[in-house]
């Protein structure tokens, strides 16, 4: 019959250890280390097609990942997609800065990727970003190839 | 605290009924047993003697009549009454049921524990008294595995009296033990019931022993008392049940054969159905 | 003819019964539930069998868990090698183990081991007439015996998943990175870039909880409703770790289905 100071022991440390499996579940092979209590502030821009484009998808630029994609809705007045971006609040971007939807690498996730420009004046919170390219939808761009392929075979005379 | 009722009857069974399922056991069952009396309850297996066991201690509820334990009906109790009632009541199981995982002093120490709010110095010390009185106080540390059967039901016996019940249960008090053993349990119910000042039911086959032990006996078959009596009445008795339950006789109304064909028919049976 | 009315008599009766089962073991889990206030004033019980189920546990998980994040590094590399993109082994690894190896394989590890403990301990306190002696002692069996396992089961197999989630990394980073060659910084950047707090760690909690739940909740059901014979305590054992593993199953599907629709 285990003492109740052994057993007592085991338990702590059979929690112990699990815990420490959470938490090293958690940092190191999660993003919880970077999932900030830091301030963000919002920020909003307007697509055609936003292609694959998830909620909590990255917002980076020059690739580092300045902020998430908090919510994305759709404008019945003007069918397009809006998009909610929040940014962390250290990262000021000019009034004109541009977005563009990205994908990373060849068939990876979609992001959003902003481009800063030259304006003095800086976004403020509930701000709408002018500048906006929507994803590039693989259908299109490869009817487009054989549109322009054909085209170009009309007009030699075939 | 229930006041002590007027009669003398600490336990009543009127006119009970019970079935399980469609199967009925008990068939208008009474009896009356007086405090401080040393009681068993007799029969074959399946005549429900281990059912009235039960209905007395409120494990059952009877599908008619009433089961009175100190003058309140048990089936009629609410739940924290009948918890009350139980603390006052012990029962010995067949094997003793001791908690397998706890050692000898704990298991004593039970209801010590959960009931009482003694300091365990105190308990300490009851604990070993009580295992004295059954002889086991050596054995306190030893684990409920480690003992004989006679050992296990003895230390089952100081954990049923541990909160000195005003009444105890027996349920086979003498199955499967060795004479020496058989004979230490027998000296232990008679001794913890006259200086408990308690009432015991005994629920027993075992004839010889229980005639010895007990001041009053009820015989039962099929679900009713066939013969209620002394001792000695019952060791007189004519009755053809009783005697032959008395006396082990192989044969009377209780037949020595299951109920079968003819012999020589199937014997010499040739390709039946 | 008659053999098929009966085929299909025996089938309605089997359907009926398993529903009336269902409900009484329902009826089993309020019961626990509702008597598990000692479990909360006298916490050492749980902590005592937190000890049987969770502690004794922890070499099989452990073990269990290592090897099945090695042969995940191993088969991942193999098939990711063909298309250039060996750097998202830690991906691989992570993200199968968290989301779904993690609370499953854990869960029938659990269910196998300390799920049929609990159903043969307490099926053989029934047929050793404890849990009647425990009554008659006007203590509730449920709350003393019962709900401090059941608790104890809950509490025990998420800690038990991470813990085999965590040991697969391990297992991964040991054969990819080290074995292999893998490199360790992307190794863990792309897993770390990969791996969501609150759509995998969280949910993979998520899931063992209720695979937790689920395998408590038949241990210690069958373990009570067990004929109190010694081939009754033995078939409700097996009973325990069938019905478990298929439970556990049926449920990831489900909850697979409803957390990783892909929104």
């Amino acid at each position: 019959m285990m003492k109740r100071k052994a057993l007592d022991l085991w338990v702590g440390v059979f929690v112990a250890i699990g815990l420490g499996a959470l938490l090293f579940l958690a940092l190191k092979v999660g993003d919880l280390a970077s999932y900030s209590t830091t301030e963000t502030y919002l920020v909003m821009a307007n697509f055609d097609n936003i292609g694959g484009l998830k909620k909590r998808a990255p917002v980076k630029s020059a690739g580092v990942v300045v902020g998430r994609v908090e919510n994305i809705g759709f404008d019945t007045e003007t069918y397009e997609a809006t998009v909610a971006l929040s940014i962390d609040k250290r990262y000021e971007f000019p009034r004109d800065t541009s977005a563009k939807i990205l994908t990373a690498g060849l068939l990876g996730e979609q992001y959003v990727g902003l481009a800063a420009g030259g304006d003095t004046a800086k976004l403020k919170s509930g701000d709408k970003l002018k500048i906006t390219q929507s994803a590039v939808v693989l259908e299109n761009l490869i009817s487009q190839f054989l549109f322009n392929k054909a085209a170009e075979g009309t007009k030699d005379g075939k | 605290m229930p006041t002590i009722p007027a009669t003398d009857n600490l336990v009543e069974v009127e006119n009970v009924n019970f079935a399980y399922d469609t199967r009925q056991i008990l068939k208008g069952v009474n009896l009356n047993i007086r405090r401080g009396q040393v009681v068993a309850i007799m029969g074959l297996s399946g005549c429900g003697k281990t059912t009235l066991l039960r209905l007395i201690g409120g494990a059952l509820r009877p599908t008619q009549g009433e089961v009175r334990v100190a003058g309140k009906a048990v089936a009629k109790l609410s739940h924290e009454e009948r918890f009350a009632l139980r603390r006052r009541m012990g029962m010995l199981f067949q094997f003793g049921a001791l908690f397998t995982d706890m050692s000898c002093f704990d298991n004593v120490a039970f209801q010590m524990r959960e009931h009482t709010d003694l300091p365990e110095e105190l308990i300490h010390d009851l604990v070993l008294m009580k295992l004295e009185a059954v002889g086991l106080r050596g054995a306190h540390h030893l684990m409920p595995s480690e003992l004989s059967g006679g050992m296990a039901r003895r230390v089952a016996l100081a954990r049923t009296t541990a909160l000195d019940p005003m009444l105890i249960m027996y349920d086979e008090p003498f199955a499967g033990l060795d004479p020496l053993s058989m004979g230490v349990i027998v000296a232990l119910i008679r001794r913890l019931n006259d200086a408990l000042g308690a009432t015991s039911i005994i629920v027993t086959h075992d004839v010889a022993e229980a005639l010895q032990l007990v001041d009053y006996v009820y015989f039962m078959s099929d679900g009713v008392i066939v013969a209620p009596g002394t001792p000695d009445e019952l060791r007189a008795s004519d009755k053809p049940f009783v005697h032959q339950f008395v006396y082990g006789e192989t044969d009377g109304p209780m037949p020595f054969h299951y109920p079968a064909d003819d012999y020589a028919r199937d014997l010499y049976a040739t390709d039946a159905a | 003819m008659s053999g098929m009315t009966d085929f299909l008599e025996n089938l309605g009766a089997r359907v009926t019964g398993a529903v009336h089962r269902l409900g009484f073991a329902s009826r089993f889990l309020l019961l626990t539930l509702r008597n598990s206030g000692l479990c909360f004033r006298r916490f050492s019980l749980v902590v005592r069998e937190m000890y049987f189920a969770g502690v004794l546990s922890l070499i099989i998980i452990l073990v269990s868990g290592l090897f099945v994040g090695m042969v995940l590094g191993l088969q991942g590399y193999d098939t990711l090698v063909r298309y250039g993109s060996s750097s998202a082994l830690g991906v691989l690894v992570a993200l199968s183990l968290v989301r779904e190896l993690g609370p499953v394989v854990a869960g029938l590890l659990f269910a196998s081991r300390a799920g049929s403990a609990i159903t043969a301990e307490i099926g053989l306190m029934k047929v050793t007439e404890q849990l009647a002696a425990m009554e008659m002692m006007a203590v509730d069996p449920i709350s003393r015996v019962i709900a401090p396992r059941f608790w104890a089961g809950v509490i025990s197999m998420p800690l038990l998943a991470a813990m085999f989630s965590a040991m697969g990394v391990f297992g991964g980073y040991l054969v990819g990175v080290r074995m292999i060659g893998v490199d360790e910084g992307s190794f863990w950047s792309q897993m770390q870039a990969a791996v969501d707090f609150q759509e995998d760690i969280l949910n993979g909690v998520i899931k063992s909880v209720v695979f937790g739940v689920a395998v408590s909740w038949i241990a210690v059901f069958e373990g009570y409703d067990a004929p109190p014979t010694a081939e009754g305590v033995s078939r409700a054992t097996t009973r325990t770790v069938v019905t478990s593993s298929l439970t556990i199953l049926a449920l990831d599907f489900m909850l697979t289905a409803f957390m990783f629709r892909g929104d």
